[in-house]
């Protein structure tokens, strides 16, 4: 870019960005200047201020407060004798289908297992609190390990702590596991901190999609078969309609037992049905 | 002035005319009247042994406890001053934790015991701190495999294939060299630190009990304490072997 012209004239300074010089230089004439409105060429104030060239008054601008790398909905629903929770793996990029086998489900320790949907690098982050949090757990020794309600607890407050700084984890967790006594225990914390415990849980699009199915199927005492036909359902339904998930499925289940996270896995899949060809013909007021 | 130290002995800044730091031999002094502790290292892992005496009836069983978690793959037992020997385990877990979030794997026990004896060094170095009455036997099982260190209050640490601290650490060493480590395996070494725990303590004749750790494929590569049916069987094998050479006597 070529310099802008400015004013020798001993008033107003050498360097200052100001009216026309009296003798229009080779540079001038070439590219003769153009006032903006935070440069006007007479020399005056600037009058109108864009935002954005001038340097918020509290620091910085912050960048890392949208996701970026995302899962989608997790499922999970109790079922006799424990949880079992579910969710696809794959990590969007936007709606690039950027991941293909990131596992969201972790397991805390032998009776608790998370899974998480939202952004991927937060939930790489909650993993290693809750790495500490478990080896922290191990070094007291002292015959007690952190039950899912703890765990699900500890959750909550980091969650609702990020967001009351203003930066907070974008994700959607579910916490699934069995007490010391042998209660089952599932709960949901949202990226705000705001969080319940239920029968059956589902995040993102799979509020919508998932729970209406866990209301009408889930028990609380029914068996593990059961259960995982459920939520292979549920996921199916999911896969139908969520633009954002993949064909490749992961189901942990949290029992008395342990927490067994499993392999990958694919869904039959049918898409000849004749309502996917008009989708709308039946929903009055859609187009 | 007069006595042991004179006056060379008021602060671990000042040698004695002869070149030794009293505070800090006196510090070895505490860890060495401590009741015994011992480690072996075997070929499959690490075995950590403790004797405490019981000072009073009424005390609950197994508390004051002087083996700790550093990590899942790291403990110490602590010979010594027993207060003392908590800073330096909680010390050891720190490093462990910081090494971990910042490298993202498991502290090496190389790197752990350096740590470890650097931080008892510095207690040797200003004249307005007490060096740690205390010794730390550090169990390690990493890439390298299982180790074993001890880490003195002068802050020299080693790496041994067996050693012991207090009371009774020069009988211990010396079944410890009749022994064949490197054939040895954990769950033959818990016997083993069981009988010559017994061993060394028959004289005194007071109560105690016998605290042990292993780290080792039988505890998934995992710093804890041996089970309590292994340790009970292992005890009891100590006690008949013990009548057996009474018998023999």
């Amino acid at each position: 870019m070529l310099p802008r012209p400015t004013t020798h004239s001993k008033a107003l300074g050498p360097g200052v960005a100001g009216p026309e010089l009296a003798v229009a230089t080779s540079a001038v004439l070439d590219r003769p200047p153009q006032p903006t409105a935070q440069r006007p060429l007479s020399g005056a104030q600037a009058f109108s201020v864009d935002p954005s060239l001038v340097e918020s008054a509290d620091g910085p601008r912050q960048h890392t407060q949208y996701p970026y790398v995302t899962g989608t909905s997790v499922l999970a629903v109790k079922y006799a004798g424990g949880v079992m929770l579910a969710c696809d793996t794959l990590g969007a990029y936007g709606s690039t289908k950027r991941y293909k086998s990131l596992e969201r489900i972790i397991r805390v320790n032998a009776r608790t297992a998370v899974a998480a949907g939202g952004e991927i690098s937060d939930f790489q982050y909650i993993t290693r609190l809750l790495e500490e949090l478990a080896t922290d757990d191990y070094r007291t020794d002292d015959g007690i390990e952190l039950g899912p309600r703890e765990v699900f607890s500890y959750l909550t407050r980091v969650m609702y702590n990020r967001r009351g700084k203003m930066d907070p984890l974008w994700n959607s967790l579910v916490v699934g596991g069995v007490e010391a006594d042998g209660t089952v225990f599932l709960g949901t914390v949202g990226m705000i901190g705001t969080h319940y415990t239920d029968s059956h849980v589902a995040t993102g699009f799979g509020a919508h999609l998932a729970r209406p199915m866990f209301r009408e199927r889930q028990s609380d005492d029914m068996s593990e078969a059961d259960a995982e036909a459920l939520l292979r359902d549920a996921l199916r339904v999911c896969y139908y309609r969520d633009k954002q998930s993949i064909n490749k499925f992961q189901v942990a289940k949290a029992t008395g037992e342990g927490v067994a996270i499993g392999k990958p896995f694919a869904l039959e899949t049918k898409w000849d049905y004749k309502a996917f060809a008009a989708p709308t013909k039946w929903a009055i007021g859609a187009w | 002035m007069s006595g042991i130290g004179t006056g060379y002995d008021l602060s671990a800044t000042t040698y004695s005319p002869d070149g030794k730091v009293f505070q800090t031999d006196y510090a070895q002094k505490a860890v060495d009247n401590s009741s015994t502790a011992l480690g072996i290292k075997c070929k499959d892992g690490i075995v950590l042994a403790v004797e405490k005496l019981v000072v009073s009836k009424l005390l609950v069983e197994r508390s004051s406890r002087r083996i700790h978690n550093v990590d899942r793959h790291a403990g110490i037992c602590v010979a010594g001053l027993l207060p003392d020997g908590r800073m330096v385990v909680n010390r050891a877990a720190e490093e462990a934790s910081n090494y971990k979030s910042f490298y993202g794997e498991p502290i090496p026990g190389r790197v752990l015991c350096e740590r470890l004896a650097s931080y008892m060094h510095l207690f040797n170095l200003y004249w307005s701190m007490r060096p740690y009455g205390t010794a730390g036997l550090l169990a390690t099982y990493d890439e390298d495999g299982p180790a074993l260190y001890l880490v003195e209050p002068s802050g020299v640490a080693h790496k041994y294939h067996g050693t012991a601290v207090g009371k009774a650490r020069q009988a211990v060493k010396n079944e410890l060299e009749k022994m064949k480590l490197g054939q040895l395996t954990c769950r033959e070494a818990v016997v083993e630190a069981a009988k010559i725990l017994h061993k060394v303590h028959e004289e005194d004749g007071k109560p105690f009990e016998i605290e042990m750790s292993w780290i080792c494929d039988d505890s998934g590569r995992v710093h804890q304490r041996v089970p309590a049916e292994v340790l009970a069987e292992a005890e009891a094998a100590a006690k008949a072997a013990m009548e057996e050479s009474d018998m023999e006597d």
